[in-house]
């Protein structure tokens, strides 16, 4: 077998030292009852790398491949092109075969890149601290609303309607065990965000307002109003971003007043993936509120001879010091996502992100013009920047979304299937449109788009 | 101190002989192969980008609502050259398992074989939407569902939770479908019983959960103490959270009795499974009486730790449980064998599960990693893999035990890590010290100081990727810097000596905390 080095000669060797005549001698505390006496059944035997190779292959073929298609998917998962020494770099074994790094001493091509991350995350963001990354936007959602009750010393969130629906699904999930109020509502289907509405559901007992910008149906829309009617209460403001290319072109969350921000860096360097492993990124604009924040910490230090180097720091929030009283009880992060991140960020630099986010919106004002074109079609939105919401006129976008994979065309994320039995969300369908996406690629969705209408009843 | 010690090591001397200490200091700071590598903030420029875009035209129409960014953002570019050479330079002040031995107890450091590199990087998995449309990713709904499949088969449960995130989110999500059992029957319960030895993971979670948690306590073998633990049992106790095989490396042979007794008293079982991968094929968890347990694909499957993630926490669940799991997940039709995924929509389907705790179906690339790997192996290779892992444990346990406090080696044999503590280090000497020693000699260390119920623990875990070579080179380096610790070797003390950092200021960096580049 290909990844085991010991040879049976060895194994006698090494069975003689420690005094046992059988391997399982040393399995002597196992319960007999529980041990089994060969190889399980159910599974086949070893493979050839040859032979696996082929049966992941044949696995993989039964996918739509995004980049073989015209592709309009995002709500939350964002098709971006990655340069190709990103993976380069993190097939490093250096850093594809290190862990969290324990010993500062070896490990410090782990920190000064988590150091470098933590500074492009919050500078995009705005903010004087972010960490050294969570799972995904989603769970950051929620860890950023249980560090907000932390703060506040209240237990009561208010969600926008707009928030991503499945984030809001995480934070009610664990809200629910916390025993934390969630006060959550539905996407009021305006060309405009009903900020008005949001604050006035705002009272004395909420720990935070949490805001998606861009929101769910791709509308932008200034949020210092929000933090503000925040502030006036005594809450945070949560900004969450599932779209960290957006921040190239727009005002970032922290000059609106948010703090704490939290997203999604899938877009950077990470790729689709299906879902995971994505990259939980998370901000505060306060300094003075870095205690409370869940992950890990990467702070600069130096050694004995004097030299600069980085260390974790603040563990005392951590789990594996504080255990039951730890801010978070998250251990492993997406360490290797943020090396993409980060990488991917450094081949854009300032010039780049705002080279790259121009592209993103020409390219999606282009889209919404040409889809506006189709019979029956309406854009919702009145400002966006790389996605949008389209109305289809009354009939259902889960089908057209269908019959449109069915003609080769992946033409985006129904919003039938994000809010599933909400009938005035049935016929919105949202559609992304980055640097990936051709000329071409746009009249063909609008031409498949027309015609599925045309055939849907 | 310049007396060479019984394992020929002279640390000062050999410093001064070799000139690398002493030597000559050159003008760049860099010494060889070893390269000074600044910050990116510091090398890189506003101006200059690696990725050839177009030009941004100032006077094109926005949408934008008013909101276009006026301020710079403050992030700097470099070219592609640069990036790479700078990313490069940085790996190389890195300790991997590609370099050498990482006996890291409890991380399971094994080889990350390339071939999941290959296979998780296939267009037909790296490259699909995770809301595509179902009959569009019918081969990746197949991967999760066929390794849920042999997650079940493998640990003897029935079903199998597979969106969490690691082992913690594994750990959440185990914790709150016992919760949300106990809340279906209208039992509502405070306390989760958690051992001394445990992960600070369990405390944290449970904790999070809004349980109440209390530690057993162990007895002198280091096992579970069972009696403290029956006699805490009642109707305020939700369940307990165990590791089998524990931290101290020990199997809890009465793990069936206490699971019996936790159930009689109408509570659930949690089996951390971060070291599953030391009875992988060998023993089923579903035999034992658990509840819930997470699989750390990271650990027993292979997939790459990555400087700290990401990792994958599938949860398997017991007949009782099962209903309880979190949305989405896998189905199949019996009908044209296709699957579909069940989600907040189908009302029938999802039954009393608790919800959703991450936004997608999971980690899709770490699914892909850990399948290519379990074909690998196949059913007669994961056995070996934990028999292996076990014998390199044990062999490093005696081949110790003589010269290092080994304080359950006379409990059985270890599972897959061998646990020692510093108890006869002299002259202030500790853990530590020879932690930072046996980096001078080209090892990363053990991990140290846990668990928490030995003074100055050392858990070795060699897993099942080191040949006999390999381990007997590092028992020799071992067993040379104990021997130091053990004669008060004062030049430990400053070690490492030859690492790219010396011993680094952690009080410093948390008393004035500088989390981001300034300037």
């Amino acid at each position: 077998m290909r990844y085991l080095p010991l040879t049976d000669t060895d194994r006698q060797a090494m069975l003689a030292k420690i005094g046992a005549s059988t391997i399982d001698d040393l399995f002597v505390d196992v319960p007999e009852v529980a041990r089994l006496d060969g190889p399980i059944h159910g599974l086949p035997m070893h493979a050839s790398e040859m032979a696996v190779e082929r049966h992941m292959k044949a696995l993989a073929a039964k996918n739509l491949v995004a980049g073989e298609v015209p592709f309009f998917l995002g709500a939350g998962a964002y098709r971006h092109h990655v340069p190709a020494s990103v993976d380069t770099i993190i097939q490093r074994g250096e850093f594809l075969t290190a862990y969290t790094p324990y010993q500062p001493e070896i490990a410090q091509g782990t920190l000064q890149m988590l150091f470098e991350f933590q500074t492009q995350v919050a500078r995009l963001y705005g903010c004087a601290v972010a960490n050294a990354s969570l799972y995904d936007g989603s769970t950051a959602c929620w860890e950023a609303v249980a560090m907000a009750t932390r703060v506040t010393k209240r237990k009561r969130a208010v969600l926008s309607g707009a928030l991503h629906p499945h984030y809001a699904q995480v934070v009610k999930t664990m809200a629910h065990f916390t025993g934390d109020e969630i006060a959550d509502a539905l996407p009021a289907i305006t060309a405009e965000p009903d900020l008005e509405g949001l604050m006035a559901r705002i009272d004395e007992d909420t720990a935070c307002v949490v805001v998606q910008y861009p929101d769910i149906l791709g509308r932008i829309s200034d949020l210092t109003p929000v933090a503000e009617a925040a502030h006036a209460k005594g809450a945070l403001l949560v900004v969450v971003n599932t779209e960290p290319v957006a921040l190239g072109a727009i005002k970032s969350p922290g000059e609106m007043g948010a703090d704490i921000v939290v997203g999604e860096g899938q877009s950077l360097g990470v790729g689709l993936q299906f879902g995971g492993p994505y990259l939980g990124l998370f901000a505060v604009r306060d300094p003075k509120h870095v205690r409370q924040m869940p992950g890990r910490l990467c702070g600069e230090t130096t050694d004995a001879e004097g030299k600069r180097g980085f260390v974790l720091t603040l563990s005392t929030r951590e789990q594996h010091i504080r255990r039951e009283k730890a801010t978070s009880n998250i251990c492993t992060n997406s360490g290797l996502c943020a090396l993409a991140f980060t990488v991917h960020m450094t081949l854009l630099g300032e010039t780049g992100l705002r080279q790259l986010a121009a592209e993103n919106h020409r390219l999606a004002c282009l889209a919404a013009d040409r889809l506006a074109k189709v019979p029956g079609v309406e854009v919702l939105n009145n400002a966006f920047f790389n996605e949008f919401t389209l109305m289809l006129g009354g009939k259902p976008a889960r089908e057209i979304i269908r019959d449109l994979a069915d003609r080769g065309v992946l033409g985006g994320v129904s919003l039938g299937r994000l809010y599933p039995g909400v009938e005035a969300l049935e016929h919105a369908l949202l559609v992304a449109v980055t640097e990936t996406t051709t000329e071409d690629d746009i009249e063909r969705l609008a031409e498949e788009l027309e015609a599925s209408i045309k055939e849907t009843v | 101190m310049n007396a060479p010690n019984k394992s020929g090591w002279k640390p000062e001397m050999q410093a001064a002989e070799s000139g690398f200490l002493g030597g000559p200091v050159t003008s760049t700071g860099n010494r060889g192969l070893m390269l000074k590598e600044p910050l990116l903030f510091e090398i890189g420029r506003a101006d200059v980008t690696g990725v050839d875009l177009p030009e941004v035209d100032a006077s094109a129409p926005t949408r934008l609502g008013g909101l276009a960014r006026s301020e710079a953002i403050g992030l700097v570019g470099l070219t592609e050259p640069e990036t790479v050479r700078h990313y490069t330079r940085l790996s190389r002040q890195n300790y991997g398992i590609d370099l050498g031995f990482f006996p890291l107890g409890s991380c399971t450091m094994k080889h990350n074989p390339r071939l999941n590199e290959k296979m998780a990087r296939l267009p037909g998995f790296a490259d699909i939407h995770p809301l595509a449309p179902q009959n569009a990713v019918q081969g990746a709904l197949e991967v999760i569902h066929q390794l849920g499949e042999w997650l079940c088969t493998l640990t003897g449960m029935p079903a199998v939770a597979m969106s969490p995130k690691a082992g913690a989110h594994g750990e959440l999500c185990g914790i709150l479908a016992i919760r949300a059992a106990h809340e279906a029957r209208g039992d509502a319960r405070e306390v989760v019983l958690v051992p001394e030895s445990a992960h600070g993971t369990n405390p944290a979670t449970a904790a999070f959960a809004g349980y109440r948690v209390e530690d057993i306590p162990a007895t002198p073998e280091g096992r579970v103490d069972v009696a403290a633990l029956k006699a805490r049992l009642g109707p305020d106790v939700a369940g307990v959270m165990i590791t089998n095989p524990n931290t101290c490396g020990l199997f809890e042979k009465d793990f069936r009795e206490i699971a019996d007794a936790v159930h009689a008293a109408g509570g659930y079982v949690y089996c951390d499974g971060a070291n599953f991968n030391a009875i992988v094929g060998k023993v089923r968890p579903g035999d034992l009486g658990v509840d819930a347990m997470h699989i750390n694909l990271h650990k027993t499957f292979s997939t790459p730790h990555g400087g700290g993630g990401p990792g994958s926490g599938p949860v398997v669940l017991s007949e009782a449980l099962a209903p309880f799991a979190p949305l989405p997940f896998i189905r199949q039709n019996a009908s044209d064998g296709s699957f579909y995924l069940v989600e907040e929509e189908n009302r029938e389907e999802r039954g009393p599960s608790f919800g959703r705790m991450t936004a997608f179906h999971g980690q899709m690339g770490m699914f892909t990693r850990a399948l290519t790997y379990m074909l690998s192996h196949g059913a007669d290779g994961l056995k070996q893999v934990a028999e292996d892992a076990v014998l390199n444990a044990n062999y490093i346990l005696r081949s110790m035990e003589d010269i290092l406090h080994a304080p359950f080696g006379a409990s059985g044999p270890c599972m897959h890590e061998a646990l020692f503590g510093d108890k006869d280090f002299t002259n202030g000497l500790s853990t530590l010290d020879v932690a930072k020693g046996l980096i001078d000699e080209g090892y990363h260390p053990m991990t140290v100081y846990f668990p928490l119920v030995v003074h100055g623990a050392m858990l070795v875990e060699p897993t099942e990727t080191e040949s006999k070579a390999a381990i007997d080179q590092f028992i020799t380096a071992f067993r040379g810097v104990v021997e130091r610790a053990l004669e008060g070797d004062e030049a430990l003390k400053q070690a490492p000596y030859y690492s790219p950092r010396r011993r680094l200021d952690e009080t410093g960096a948390a008393r004035k905390p500088k989390l981001a580049y300034e300037g």
